[in-house]
Formats: C-alpha cells, sequence, structure tokens
C-alpha cells in the first residue's frame, strides 16, 4: 500500500490539500465580510461626520485620524530606522558588543505584545510626558512598534545590495557616506520601500495601543495633539455595541473599508517594489 | 623607477597566512602580471596595493607597502590612495547607473559639478577606454544594457576618469569571450603609456602577450619574478618551471 509512488500522492495531496485550505480561508473571509457590508458603504458613509447620537454615522473623522497617524509614525520611525540600520551593516564592527546588544533590542521590542506597547505609550507619553491622549502619543508609540521591522527589513536590503557595488565606489576613492548616499540606498530601496508600507499596514491595523494613547474621540484632529479615533478603533467600538441589525451593517461597512484598504496597500507595495526592482536590475 | 615597493610583507585572514614575507618592486610605467594557481596569493597582493582588504573584517597586515616612497599604511589617506591607484574587478561592475553616470561617477565624489568639465572627462576617459565611438549616442541609457565586454571597458573608462597613476586589474577578462577579451589586450597596449599597470591573470599566454615584468606565486610565496621573456624561457626556480610548462596548476 505504502509503496514510494503510493507515498508521493499521499504527500502531493496533503500539501495541495494545505495550500487550498490557506488559499479558501482568506477567500471566505474577504468574502464573509465585504459581502455583508459593501452593500453600506457609500459616498455619505465615507464622507460624512461620526456623531454620537446616530444623527451622522459616516466614518470619515476616522479616515482623517487613521491618515494622520500613518504619516506621522512613518515621518518619526522612518528616519532613525533607516539610519540605524545603515549603522548595523555600513559603519559597526561586525559581532561587536554593541551591534549584538542593538540586535537584542531590536529582536525582543518585536516579540513584545502591543497591547504592553499601549500600556508604555499611556503611562509615559500620555501621562509623565503630558501629551495626554493625542495622535501624537498614539505616533510615538506606534513608531517603537515598527522601529523592529523597519530596522530589520532595511538592514536586510542593505545587506543584500552586491559587494562589488562597494568595492567599486571605495575603489575610486569615495567616502562611505557618498557610496552610502549615491549607491547603497539606491539599490537597497525596493526592501525599504517594503519595509516602510508593511509598517503602514501594521499602523492601520492596531487598535489597543491606540485607543490607549490616542483617544477614543471621533472628530477629526485639528493638530497632532488632539485625540482622534483611527478606523480599527471604530470598528472595535462598533463591535462593543452591536444591538439591532444596523449596528451589524455599520460593522461590517466599517470592516468592509479597512480590510479594502490593507487590500490596497499591499498590491501598491507590490507594484512599487517591481517598478523599483526593473529600475534597479 | 619604482611605483610600488613591498618590502617583507605578510598577510593574515585571521589565523590563515595568505602573503608570507613578499619582496617586490613595480617599475613605473611598464605591466607587471602575477600569475600562478588558485589561492596562491596573487588577488591578496593586487588589493593590499590600493587597501582594498581593508573593507574584509579580519585581516591583519604586516611589513611595508611604499608608493612613490611613502608608506601607503601609515602615510598615505586611503581615499587619495585608491584615487591614485584605480581597479577594475574580474567581474565588470558598473553602477545602476546610466553611462554618463558611472564615468563621471568618481570625479562627482569628489565634488566636481561643472557640466562641462564632467563632460570632457566622460568623453576623454571613454575615447581612452575604446568605448566612445560605441556609446557616444546614448550616453544616458542604461549601463546594464552593454555587453560584458563593453562593459568591463566602462569600468576601465570609470577608472582612467580619475586620472589615476596605476591601474590595478583583477583578472579583468576571465569573464569576457576571445574577442572582448582581444579588445581589452589592445586597449593595454595604450594604457601602457599614460599608466602603471598591475594585472593579476589566470592565463599565462596573456601574461606573455602583454606584460613587460612577471611574477610568479604558489601558496603565498612570491617565487620567482623577472622579466616577462626570461620567465616563460628560462625559469630560474624549478617550481616555475613546472608551472608554466602544464605540471600543475
Amino acid at each position: 500500500m505504502f509503496t514510494p509512488d503510493n507515498k508521493d500522492k499521499i504527500l502531493t495531496g496533503m500539501i495541495w490539500s494545505a495550500a487550498v485550505l490557506t488559499m479558501g480561508f482568506l477567500i471566505w473571509i474577504l468574502f464573509y465580510i465585504v459581502s455583508n457590508g459593501i452593500a453600506y458603504v457609500d459616498w455619505s458613509f465615507i464622507t460624512d461626520d461620526y456623531t454620537r447620537t446616530g444623527d451622522e454615522e459616516g466614518i470619515w473623522p476616522m479616515i482623517m485620524a487613521t491618515l494622520y497617524m500613518v504619516l506621522l509614525s512613518i515621518s518619526i520611525a522612518a528616519p532613525i530606522g533607516i539610519m540605524t540600520a545603515i549603522y548595523l551593516t555600513e559603519y559597526a564592527k561586525p559581532g561587536s558588543k554593541l551591534v549584538k546588544l542593538i540586535r537584542f533590542c531590536t529582536e525582543a521590542l518585536a516579540g513584545i505584545p502591543s497591547i504592553v506597547y499601549g500600556l508604555f505609550g499611556m503611562t509615559f507619553f500620555v501621562v509623565a510626558l503630558g501629551l495626554g491622549f493625542s495622535i501624537l502619543s498614539g505616533a510615538l508609540t506606534l513608531a517603537i512598534l515598527i522601529l523592529p521591522v523597519i530596522i530589520r527589513t532595511t538592514e536586510e536590503a542593505i545587506i543584500s545590495v552586491p559587494l562589488s557595488y562597494r568595492e567599486a565606489s571605495y575603489g575610486l576613492g569615495a567616502s562611505r557616506l557618498y557610496t552610502i548616499w549615491r549607491v547603497i540606498l539606491p539599490a537597497a530601496m525596493p526592501g525599504i520601500v517594503t519595509s516602510l508600507i508593511l509598517s503602514i499596514g501594521r499602523i492601520v491595523g492596531e487598535s489597543a495601543p491606540v485607543f490607549l494613547t490616542a483617544g477614543m474621540v471621533a472628530r477629526i484632529p485639528d493638530s497632532v495633539f488632539d485625540s482622534g479615533r483611527t478606523l480599527t478603533v471604530h470598528l472595535y467600538m462598533l463591535t462593543t455595541e452591536l444591538y439591532t441589525q444596523h449596528d451589524w451593517n455599520m460593522a461590517f461597512a466599517t470592516a468592509t473599508v479597512l480590510v479594502l484598504l490593507v487590500l490596497a496597500i499591499n498590491l501598491i507595495t507590490k507594484f512599487i517594489t517591481n517598478k523599483f526592482s526593473k529600475a534597479t536590475y | 623607477m619604482n611605483t610600488f615597493e613591498i618590502k617583507d610583507l605578510d598577510l593574515y585572514y585571521g589565523e590563515n597566512q595568505a602573503l608570507k614575507s613578499i619582496e617586490l618592486a613595480i617599475p613605473h610605467k611598464q605591466v607587471t602580471a602575477f600569475i600562478g594557481p588558485s589561492g596562491c596569493g596573487k588577488s591578496t597582493l593586487l588589493r593590499t596595493l590600493n587597501r582594498m582588504n581593508d573593507l574584509i573584517a579580519g585581516v591583519t597586515i604586516n611589513g611595508q607597502v611604499k608608493m612613490d616612497g611613502a608608506d601607503i599604511y601609515a602615510d598615505v589617506d586611503v581615499r587619495k590612495l585608491r584615487m591614485r591607484c584605480g581597479m577594475v574587478f574580474q567581474k565588470a561592475n558598473p553602477f545602476p547607473m546610466s553611462i554618463y553616470e558611472n564615468v563621471a561617477y568618481g570625479q562627482k565624489a569628489q565634488g566636481v559639478k561643472d557640466k562641462k568639465t564632467l563632460d570632457k572627462i566622460v568623453e576623454d576617459a571613454l575615447r581612452s577606454a575604446a568605448l566612445w565611438n560605441e556609446v557616444k549616442d546614448r550616453l544616458h541609457s542604461h549601463a546594464f544594457g552593454l555587453s560584458g565586454g563593453q562593459q568591463q571597458r566602462l569600468c576601465i573608462a570609470r577608472t582612467i576618469a580619475m586620472k589615476p597613476d596605476v591601474i590595478l586589474m583583477d583578472e579583468p577578462t576571465s569573464a569576457l569571450d576571445p574577442i572582448a577579451t582581444a579588445r581589452i589586450e589592445e586597449l593595454m597596449e595604450d594604457l601602457r603609456k599614460e599608466f602603471t599597470v598591475v594585472i593579476v591573470t589566470h592565463s599565462m599566454a596573456q601574461a606573455r602577450r602583454i606584460a613587460d615584468k612577471t611574477a610568479f606565486f604558489l601558496m603565498g610565496e612570491l617565487v620567482e619574478h623577472g622579466e616577462t621573456e626570461q620567465i616563460f624561457t628560462a625559469p630560474k626556480d624549478k617550481r616555475t618551471h613546472g608551472y608554466i610548462t602544464g605540471d600543475f596548476g
């Protein structure tokens, strides 16, 4: 019965079913959410304000808060993360104690549950620094959260730049800074862009560390010192008060927008990465 | 007159000794070839001349390398050294940029910005590398569109654009077909008039065709060096004789 030929067939079948199962779950979840929600997503749902009385149930304030949160977190985390990665790969002595320490810290940071970041953000940024529940507190917290991802992926992108480019540049008497700026960073750009866009996905997706630091007031923030409610936090709030069919519909409509947004971010990542890869190689 | 004078040079990769008390003088405006089997240290020695080994962790160097009388490991700024000693690598390694940007790279890295100056330098360098006629109409297209041989000549042009005194070549034709190889060898006939050339080569025929002086290495030792003709016709050491007659390597 278990001839090599049959074993091969059984194994192939198992692998195939695993693949189909994975794909099936994705399609099922997507279909379930979108089919329940898309009917309620219209122009006014997206552009309307939101009031607690239920007069207006749009998600515009949440979209704006999400946008602010993404822009601010990325602009805080990207320079720090990219510079750290450059230091680790191009400046630090490989295997030095400092490098090992930084690596250990980034790995440890990556493993901490996100709600713990929320707790830290709330006690440090919100209370101790007196920033209050604000987009700024939230963005600072999320910046720490995404830093390990940015550092790790940027490092890998820089390491994969061929040694021959470095040799060519140093061989012409170029300085280290010039080499990094003109040769290494451009060649590593696809990887860096991918890491930034993955981080955006993470920022859009987090809820716990956001409502613990940026609050949950549904309004368009006037400045980074205002509190705000991101789309994911909004969905969380909606799901805590599901009484009528209408509440369910609104929750699914919000989920639909979120899912489509994340899907769009993924597609844009693929597109940009492909474009960059063709430009460089 | 000598461009390089190497005295009692030892080089270690970690614990591994790759070069053993090398004593060698490399004459001015001549072509010197380093030959020997794989792993004999010839590329390593070439890379000590422009301190390219600095990029590798765990390399220890003892001894002295003097260029025009100055100790390059003590008295010379490494970037200035590399500007004076251009290097052409085994596999053509143009930057992922246009042909023009590749040739202008080194000058731009020194802060030269004036477009007219750069245009002139790029044209002169491409002419010296015998590439100008093939690329003059597409200076701004991507360097990766060139053939392997053209890419290697582009790398030579990029080096010439720095107006160096020395050109170091690390098996520059080993990845090229015979026709592209012949073009590079032709080019070297012109280069020898202006530059001190040091070339590492696997091909004894190539060393014989282009080199004035030849040095034979074996397991980190410089076995013998002298006039190319003498090395190939009347080697003094029996190991040299064995290598050039094909007994090993």
